[in-house]
């Protein structure tokens, strides 16, 4: 669409901008402030200078969070794309199947995050839970408090509990604005299933899923509440994500200038990563 | 092969209800039942778990609290993103496309990040432990999301409905509320579906901006884990309690849902 030039627009704006400020500006200058600072409680301030980056950029323990957490997302998205773009394409397209399906597959996406970890909790637990007694008498040793492979492995299975049907209903949405005069044509050309999926369905479904991407990659890099009420960062710090660290240094030990310093790097990571998918997505926008 | 093309789904389907339904199971059963014995289904059903929610004030005030912010933060999100994202749709300006990645970049940050400052920031302006401070806080990633889905059913409508209207002699608030509004209703549904989703489910900044007055049911659960022991079935029906909003909200959007996916952004 052609847009015309008015400044004034700048109006309408105005009330976003003001409450997205209120809320982003004040505190992130608060972190900005912190990051640079040493406290000693009662409001004693000490600069630092770079100390704190310095320090994090160093450090053992974010290493390791930073690591497990891009492992975790790496995981995450690995799963839930091509799981996601399955159920979509097997998914009915028409009749009472359809608002069924929809109905019953958003129902994970509705429930707060600290009640699917509480959920996933007492379903995986050894002994009362369905997932933890099953395993178990099948004659697996499954622990998931106890033994860090047995926690990545609920965690995950929870993530992609929670979050794989935001992927089937993009790619859904994204399957159902084809054309069936695609699919016409390619019966002509006598393309089978895979050429279908290949040359027609992917390439128009590229947009959903490039938000779907940027969708799950800033969710599953910012996991927080599910983790921490599931296994609390456990067995050690076997599934102690970025979040889970971040809040443990903030608010467990307030250590707040290491702790600022480190929201920063963890946010501008976010913003980088975001900032390579959502420019990939504007070019292709402005192509077609 | 159109047999087996049921499979995925169902299973999947299956997949989704199974913690589910064992929520619903620990919920009608007592809390020693829960920790002696193993079963499918409650083998002594009891309703006390929901009667003891429904009767303290404390448990159902949770409720009330969080579905007042949700609902404030829906009508504030939605209300301030439609004339942005009308703008964003149909103007240039200075420093648009800025502005637009940097409400985006509100969406990315960690609320990890912001807990603190926020508990700071909220406290000195007087709004701690106050619904609307949920409420505007909240505000920090639903905004960008309700900009950016509506901007996106924004511009699937063609400019031409605007001038004509302007040729008709429509003024501009009577061709936004009158003609504009009414053509993308579904956007707007799907917006507000969207926003009180988000805004239901998040914990971290509810719990860190309220005491006591405002708190989130979600917030009081984690309760029945630091006082007498571990009470899972209350925790059971209070977690399958919060499930019942979303579930009544899906409902109502659910033939927009897949329309609105296909027509707008998100």
């Amino acid at each position: 669409m052609n847009k015309t030039l008015n400044q004034k627009a700048w109006f309408f704006v105005i009330p976003v901008f003001a409450l997205v400020a209120f809320n982003a500006v004040v505190p992130l200058m608060t972190v900005v402030n912190y990051s640079f600072q040493e406290t000693f409680g009662s409001n004693v301030f000490q600069w630092e200078g770079t100390r704190w980056f310095k320090e994090i950029l160093h450090s053992e323990r974010f290493h390791a969070s930073l690591g497990r957490q891009f492992i975790f997302t790496f995981i995450i998205l690995l799963i839930q794309l091509p799981l996601g773009i399955a159920i979509a394409l097997t998914m009915p397209k028409k009749g009472w199947g359809v608002p069924v399906c929809l109905i019953l597959m958003s129902m994970p996406l509705l429930i707060p995050w600290n009640v699917v970890g509480a959920m996933w909790n007492i379903f995986a637990l050894p002994d009362i839970g369905f997932l933890g007694n099953s395993l178990n008498s099948l004659g697996f040793d499954y622990n998931f408090t106890q033994q860090s492979g047995d926690a990545w492995f609920t965690t995950i299975l929870m993530d992609v509990w929670h979050w794989t049907s935001l992927v089937v209903l993009l790619s859904y949405a994204g399957l159902n604005s084809i054309q069936p005069a695609y699919y016409q044509a390619a019966e002509i050309d006598g393309a089978g299933r895979w050429d279908i999926f290949r040359y027609i369905e992917l390439p128009k479904m590229k947009k959903v899923l490039t938000l779907a991407i940027l969708l799950r990659f800033m969710d599953s890099f910012m996991i927080y509440t599910e983790p921490f009420v599931l296994t609390g960062g456990g067995p050690g710090n076997a599934t102690n994500f970025l979040s889970l660290d971040l809040v443990k240094m903030a608010l467990g030990q307030f250590d707040l200038g290491p702790a600022a310093a480190m929201s920063l790097i963890y946010f501008l990571i976010v913003l980088l990563m975001c900032w390579v998918f959502y420019s990939l997505m504007m070019k292709d926008e402005g192509r077609t | 092969m159109k047999k087996i093309k049921w499979v995925v789904p169902t299973f999947y389907i299956i997949f989704l209800m199974l913690p589910i339904y064992w929520l619903l199971n620990m919920s009608f059963k007592s809390t020693t039942e829960i920790i002696n014995v193993y079963s499918l289904w409650p083998q002594d059903f009891t309703l006390d778990n929901y009667k003891t929610i429904f009767t303290d004030s404390t448990w159902y005030m949770g409720y009330v609290n969080s579905i007042t912010y949700t609902v404030f933060n829906t009508i504030i999100s939605v209300s301030a993103a439609l004339p942005a994202a009308y703008a964003f749709s149909r103007y240039k300006f200075l420093g648009d496309k800025h502005l637009f990645f940097w409400l985006l970049t509100n969406r990315m940050a960690p609320p990890a990040v912001f807990a603190l400052p926020f508990f700071q920031f909220y406290s000195s302006v007087n709004l701690f432990d106050t619904h609307i401070a949920i409420a505007l806080s909240h505000c920090l990633f639903n905004i960008p999301l309700a900009v950016w889905i509506l901007e996106g059913f924004m511009s699937s409508v063609p400019k031409e409905l605007d001038e004509t209207a302007y040729v008709d002699g429509y003024s501009f608030p009577k061709f936004f509320f009158k003609i504009f509004i009414p053509t993308i209703a579904a956007g707007i549904g799907i917006t507000m579906f969207f926003c009180f989703m988000f805004s239901w489910v998040e914990l971290l900044l509810a719990k860190t901006l309220t005491a006591t007055m405002a708190k989130p049911i979600a917030a009081i659960m984690t309760r029945t884990s630091s006082t007498s022991g571990y009470e899972l079935g209350l925790l059971a029906a209070a977690g399958s309690l919060t499930i019942l909003p979303g579930a009544v909200v899906i409902y109502f959007v659910r033939n927009y849902i897949a329309k609105g996916f296909a027509m707008g952004r998100v």
